[in-house]
Formats: C-alpha cells, structure tokens, sequence
C-alpha cells in the first residue's frame, strides 16, 4: 500500500504495510536516523518527531496515522546550514552529553514553544516528562528551553 | 626532556575555561551517527532467539521452518541440544533476514524444546536460596564483642539495595561486515581499541582483520567493554550470508535481561559509639548476588570510607542465582557499600540521639582524607543550610509533609589508563590529533582538542579530533573514570613533542633557540616578546612539504610520577527531601554534590556529569529497581514503563560543588565519572529516615515501602 506524507518539505510516497511504525520507515526506509529507537513502547522519547507542529513517538506511531501529514525530524531543522535556534540553544547550554535522546528532547521542545511560546518552568516539566536522558542532562535541558523561548520572545516583531 | 607538566593555573588560556563540547553541533542537528544508525549496502537485520525459562536444558533445536521463510538469510545457532541455560534470556540462535519483522517472523517459527530445572531467582532471603549461598571468611579486626559491651550505644538495622540494570537508551549490539578476510565492526562499545581483539577471539579471527568504527555511543555504564555472544553471531551471520552487512541490536527486554547489571546487596549491620559520637565498632553480615556467577560485591570495602573503625567484623555470602549476569555498573560496587555503610551510621547517630553531620565529621580520622572530607562535610553543610533546616529524626512538624536531610560520601580512584596519541601539524597549519579512544558523552573529544589547543597556543576549532577507529594508536577502555587523565596525559605529550620539532624548524627564522620561543595567542614568539614572532600558519610553511608527526603516550604503571594525572578523590552528597506520609511519595528537593576532582580541563563538560551522576543516584534511591517473580522465573519489568527512570519531574534542585583549589589542581586531572554517582543513595535514604522517623530499609524508597515503615512503626 502506498501513502503520501511530507518528510522535512519533501513529499514523500512510500510503499509499505500501513501498520508499520513511523520510526522504521525514517530509519529503515528514508535514511533519517536521528529519530532512535529507545524502548520501542513510546515511553522514552527517544524516538520522536513532529507531526504537524506536534511530538509524537514515532515507535508506536503506523504510518497510516501520518498520511497526508507533515513529519519533521531532526534533520529538517536546520536551514541553510544554520541550526535552529532550540539547537543552539542545547549547544550552548550543555544540555546533552551522549546525545541519543536529544533529538526527541529537541522536538519535544519544539512542539512545547509551538503550543506555548512563553512557557513556565512548570510547562516545560509538565512537557518534557515523558523524555527520558540516562546521562542526566534534564537540568540544563530546562536551561536550553527556557533560553530558545526568551530568544524567540526578544526576536519576535512587536 | 621536554616540560610536559600542564600550565600553571593563572596562565591557562583554554583549560579550565567552559567550552562548549565540538561534537555538539553534530549531536544537536542529528548528523551525529550511532552505530545503531549504520546502514550499507544490502543491509540484513538480525534478532537474538532467547531461552524463556530461568533454568533448562536444551532438548532440541529445529531451525528448518524459519530458515525456509522467504527473506530469511541466515540462522545461526548459540546453544546445542545439551546446552544448560541458566537464567531467562540466555541465548539460543540469532537469525538474519531482509527486514527486522521478517527476522522475528522466523524466530516465532524456530522449534525449541526444553526441559525446564528447578531455579532460584531471589537472594533477598538467604534462608529459601539453600545451596546458592556461598560464604565466605569471617573477617575479624581488634575487638568487636568488648567494643559493643563497652560502648554508650549501639545500633542495628537491616538494608536492601537491589539489582538494577544500565539501562542505556541505544541498547548492545553491532552491525558486522565480514568478507573475505577483512571485517567492518561497527559496534556500541565502551572500548575502540580493544572490542576488536575480544571478538577476534570469539570467531578465531586475527584482530588485524579486524576494523573497529564507532563515532558515538548511547550510554555505557560500564556494560559495554565485551563484543559479547551476539557481536560474534552477527559476525557469524555475515559470513553466512555471503559477506552481507549485518545489524544485531538488542530489544529493550533483552537488554535488560542479559546486557549486564549491578550487583545487589542486603546487609545485617551493628554499630557502637560512644556518646560524643566516637564510632568504636562496626559488625556487618552480607550478602549479594551478581547472576550466575555469584556475587559481584568485595565486602573488604566495608565500613566504606571510614575504613578504619578500630573494632570490625565483616561476614559476607555470594548467592548464586538463575538471572543474567553483573557487569561494571557506574561506580561498581561503591554505591551499594556506600548506602549501608552511611546508612547504618545515620541510624547509630540517631541511637546516640547526636547531629549526623557531626558523627560523620568527628570519625574523620578513620577516613583516608581526614581533612578532605570535613572540608567538604562542612561545605556540603553550608551550601543545604544545614543547621538551620536539620532536626533530629522525625519531622515534628505538623501536618502530612515530612521535611528531612541526610548524608553520603563517596571516594574513588581515577588516575589514566594507557593512552597512545599521535599529533601531525600540517605546513598548511592544520592540526590532527589521533586516538583510539572514545567519547561515551562524558566530552573526550572536546578534552583531547582543550589540551592541544592550550599547548599550541591555538583555539579549540584549530585543531581537529578523530578517535573511534582502532586504526589508530591505541587507547584504553573507557571504565573506572580513567579516560580524561589517560588521553589528557597522551594528548598533552603527543603535543609537546610536535610543537618541540616544530620550534626546532622555526627558530631560524627568528633567530632565536628552540627553548626561547613560545606558542601563545596563535603565533609561535621568542618568550615575551611579541614583536618577535610569525603567525602558527607562518611557522608551519617552515616545514616545506613534511608534517610533523609526533606521539604521545601514557603509562598507567608510571603516569603517577609524572604528575599529569592521578586518583583518589573524595566526595560528599546531601540530601533534602520531602515525604507525604498518608501516600508514601518521596520529593526530592535538593541534592548537593560537593566533589574532588583534582584538575578540571573543561567546567562545562565536568559539571554536566556530575549532575549526571546525582541523577542516577536519585534513580537508584527512589525508582530503580530490576523486579525478579520465583514462581515464572522471569524478570517482571523488562521494560521501560515498569523499569523507571527519572523524568525531568523527578529531580528537584541539583547543585554542584566542584571542589577547585590549588592543593586539589596540583594533583593533575583525574576522572568524574564515578564519583558523584555513589553517595546519593546513602544521603536521600538518610533524608527519608530523618523525615519521617523510621529507616525505610530497602531502597528505592518506593511509596509502599515508605507506607510499610510506617505502619511497622505504629505496630
């Protein structure tokens, strides 16, 4: 079966069994490994990307779900070799150390900002829960969002 | 003899400073590859086939219905009709096919038969676990019996701290290319340099065949030196198939099976003191299991740190059971002795009705580090506002929320691993630094660049890292936080002999000796004397059409006098938690990690794993736990949702302490990996204990544990 989905921009059309999950058809299929396998059960985060402005876990996520929807991964984020600025800000915030979940931390913030610009402290916990960093980086990682989100503020036309 | 010692500290212009780690750009835009990530041409994926039962002997193995199925490429077996397996999850067959689903398809169409054998699969009760247990010696030191008999008070309590496994979120396995002579590995390894040779053995294959590739590593741990039984049959498996690329990765159930564990560690413990809070004898009978193999657990380390309580007696049974095996678990053995040891000495202080910092402060003496740890004992204090929030045991506040604070210490070795490190200097000025090392997170790459970037007077992107290939110059595993001084030592001496040849080259130029000049500011100078100087590009034209390659190495055996690295560190953690008594919830508010660590090269990168490590502690105090079910045999969390971690709810306030001074800097650098992990348990149980009034004895302090202290107290 074949369907339709738009990965980082592209349009894509993939032949494979509906219920395959997400996560294999980025990895498996379409080269895009910075979606990880973590847990397999959506409960690390490890794995997710946004669909339509949105987190999800890829690994419990068919790619029926997604037909005739727009997927970004990680690798869709940069533009013209600039890092967008929730990268720059894990960067420079130190908020990764191996680095296996922080792809799916770096989409879950997104999705946090797209939702809500101006989040509290208590946001972004509430938000970031379901993300699990075995190195430990969560303090900085809270560091990193609320700095994307204050220079996101300061860049946004008053 | 070329001046390798590191900079005085007022004149280091990179080291020490925060640099953002080099590989962060690669990691934050997901270009970063793990071996996981690998994919070639032709790519088989293989599972792993395991055994169901605790215990059984292998009957019969049929693979000819799965290796029949279309896309199946290769089967190859691990166990043979015969084979006793010991615990759930040891390996029977792993199988190849054309996609993962193919590959499980054909592992549900694998025919085993068993006869399952009775198991044991719980130690926590040595009285049920018959002839697992194996003691050994009583060991006796002075006189414990007068000591108890003479003393002002005496404590005895009973502790658990249970198996938990590594839990790395890119789980074990490899994707193995095997043609003709030559093998590609690229595996998730704690160990470049040496995996290769492991799994040479494994398939009898020369490890110069071998070729080792891993750019980054999801977590380790400690489990992940060994190629281990699946490396060599997804080896097996590409050879099989005709030299096709194999991917063999454990799923998260496996992993957590089979992929290594710490050991657990249940503890009868009796102390005495006197009443100013003098400790005069500690008496300990324990016990632990590390799997299979027995026990994992050295109980010479106990009473931990306090080492030299006068009075000692220590009884320690290994149980064998039928689980997977222990590995190297982050601080091995240290966190499980730390916990005991500073727990039974919270519940002596508690006896002696006397403040615990105090206790912990006046038996200094006993430690290797007496005024390291007062030191320290007395900052972490300041830092938790100790004497303003601690009360003696049992929040007398009212209400349901319970507020306490308690203690843990810590102490490890460190020092540098052997290293070997080649730096060539380019004419074009470009600088390649070469290792066969590792950078598991911890931010090696960024240390190695540090280094060389101080020692060239150049900044951190003038120079270019690669490590990950076991092409090049050897350098150890990375375990026991030997990494940073091994490749800090090498890199620094690789790079001193280099930038020696290179001023050889260009003193003419400026007509001036070798030992005159200097390179600082991205030019190489007469000393102090900037007018005098060429560009660092300037001074690498000097070299014509020849780089400058020049190694550097260091000895493990000899590093110590050297001075570069060294070990031994000490380490204090408080703990301040808050407890609601009607549901049993423990809070984390704050844990404070006041830590040793002799020369830090990168702020940045150093504070980031102590955090790092106290997270893990409050894992291990509160969630953590690997749940084992005698009546199945089996482990009942295997994953994820039952096997808890931290979330970023969960952690509270962490603040660090690095504990920076001349004295400590003077010692050269010595690894962080470990130490802050290890007295985090200890200081959150004692803050619950001090909260809520009772020792919770087992670890983590879930809610029904909490609830059953209570209640036994009310009882």
């Amino acid at each position: 079966m074949a369907i339709e989905v738009s990965v980082n921009g592209s349009p894509r059309h993939i032949e494979a069994d509906p219920d395959t999950p997400l996560l294999r058809v980025l990895r498996d299929t379409l080269g895009l490994t910075g979606a990880k396998y973590g847990c397999g059960e959506g409960l690390c985060g490890a794995c997710a990307v946004l669909v339509d402005g949105h987190a999800v876990n890829s690994c419990v996520t068919p790619l029926s779900a997604v037909a005739g929807s727009k997927v970004t991964t990680v690798e869709g984020l940069e533009t013209n070799g600039r890092l967008h600025p929730m990268q720059q800000a894990f960067l420079d915030k130190g908020a990764m150390q191996c680095a296996y979940c922080t792809p799916g931390m770096i989409l879950g913030a997104i999705s946090l900002l797209n939702t809500k610009p101006a989040p509290t402290e208590a946001d972004i916990v509430e938000a970031m829960d379901g993300h699990i960093c075995r190195c430990g980086t969560y303090p900085r990682i809270v560091d990193a969002i609320r700095l994307a989100a204050s220079r996101q503020a300061g860049n946004r036309p008053r | 003899m070329p001046d390798y010692h590191w900079p005085p500290m007022a004149q280091r212009r990179v080291i020490g400073k925060p640099v953002s780690r080099i590989d962060g750009p690669a990691k934050s835009a997901g270009r970063a590859k793990y071996s996981m990530d690998i994919s070639r041409p032709g790519l088989l994926h293989a599972v792993l086939v395991t055994s169901p039962h605790a215990h059984a002997r292998l009957k019969s193995i049929d693979a000819s219905a799965a290796q029949a199925l279309p896309g199946v490429k290769a089967v190859h077996l691990m166990a043979n009709p015969g084979s006793e397996l010991q615990w759930e999850g040891a390996e029977i067959a792993a199988i190849a096919a054309t996609t993962e689903e193919i590959a499980r398809d054909a592992a549900r169409k694998l025919v085993v038969e068993y006869e399952v054998l009775p198991w044991v699969v719980r130690e926590e009760d040595l009285s049920k676990a018959g002839d697992r247990v194996k003691p050994s010696g009583d060991q006796t030191t002075g006189d414990p019996d007068k000591a108890f008999a003479e003393s002002d008070g005496v404590s005895e309590g009973t502790y658990g701290i249970p198996v938990l496994t590594h839990c790395c979120l890119e789980a074990h396995g490899a994707v193995i290319e095997w043609k003709g002579n030559s093998i590609e590995y690229w595996p998730s390894t704690q160990g470049v340099s040496s995996v290769g040779d492991d799994l040479g053995q494994q398939i009898s294959v020369p490890a110069t065949n071998i070729h080792v590739h891993m750019d980054y590593i999801g977590g380790g741990f400690g489990s992940k030196f060994a190629s281990d039984t699946w490396g060599a049959a997804c080896a097996q498996l590409s050879k099989k198939s005709g030299g096709r690329p194999v991917k063999l990765f454990l799923d998260r159930a496996t992993e957590l099976k089979i992929a290594g564990n710490r050991p657990s560690v249940f503890a009868k413990v009796k102390m005495a003191g006197k009443k100013d809070g003098t400790i005069t004898a500690w008496q300990s009978e324990t016990w632990s299991t590390g799997g299979f193999g027995g026990g994992g657990l050295n109980a010479d380390l106990f009473p931990y740190v306090y080492r030299n309580v006068p009075n000692r007696r220590i009884k320690h049974s290994a149980v064998r059971i039928n689980a997977g095996s222990a590995r190297a678990w982050r601080g091995p053995m240290h966190t499980q002795v730390s916990f005991v040891t500073c727990a039974a000495m919270e519940d002596l202080a508690a006896r002696l009705n006397i403040d615990p910092m105090e206790l912990f402060a006046k038996n200094a003496g006993y430690t290797h580090k007496p005024d390291v740890y007062r030191s320290q004992l007395e900052i972490a204090a300041g830092l938790a506002n100790w004497k303003t929030l601690w009360h003696p045991r049992g929040d007398s506040a009212k209400g349901h929320m319970k507020r306490g604070l308690g203690i843990g210490v810590n102490t490890w070795g460190g020092g540098g691993h052997d290293s070997h490190c080649r730096v060539t200097i380019h004419p074009d000025g470009s600088v390649d630094i070469e290792l066969g090392s590792q950078d598991l997170g911890t931010g090696t790459r960024t240390v190695i660049a540090m280094v060389a970037a101080e020692t060239f007077g150049l900044p951190v992107n003038g120079v270019r890292v690669r490590i990950g290939q076991s092409s090049y110059l050897s350098s150890g595993a990375s375990g026991g936080s030997t990494t940073v001084g091994g490749v800090s030592s090498s890199t620094r001496k690789a790079a001193v002999n280099a930038l020696d040849e290179l001023l050889a080259k260009v003193g003419p130029a400026l007509g001036a000796e070798p030992v005159d000049l200097e390179a600082t500011g991205g030019r190489i100078q007469v000393k102090g004397n900037p007018a005098k100087s060429l560009t660092w590009k300037a001074a690498c034209q000097k070299l014509g059409v020849s780089p400058i390659s020049a190694q550097g190495s260091n000895v493990s055996r000899t590093a110590a006098r050297e001075g570069l690295n060294s070990s031994g560190v000490a380490g204090v953690q408080v703990a301040d938690v808050s407890v609601d008594i009607e549901t049993g919830i423990v809070r984390l508010n704050r844990l404070i990690a006041v830590q040793d660590c002799g020369l830090i090269i990168n702020p940045k990168t150093a504070e980031s794993q102590a955090f790092g490590a106290c997270i893990m502690s409050i894992c291990g105090a509160l969630y953590e736990e690997r749940i084992m079910d005698q009546a199945t045999g089996r482990m009942l969390n295997p994953d994820m949702e039952f096997y808890k971690l931290a979330g970023i709810d969960d952690i509270g306030e962490i603040i660090v302490h690095l504990d920076i001074r001349p004295e400590h800097d003077k010692r050269g650098v010595i690894g962080l990996g470990e130490p802050p992990v290890i007295g985090g348990i200890a200081a959150i149980s004692n803050a619950v204990a001090n909260a809520i009034g009772v020792r919770v004895p087992m670890v983590p302090l879930t809610p029904r544990r909490v609830l059953s202290a209570l209640e036994e107290r009310s009882a």
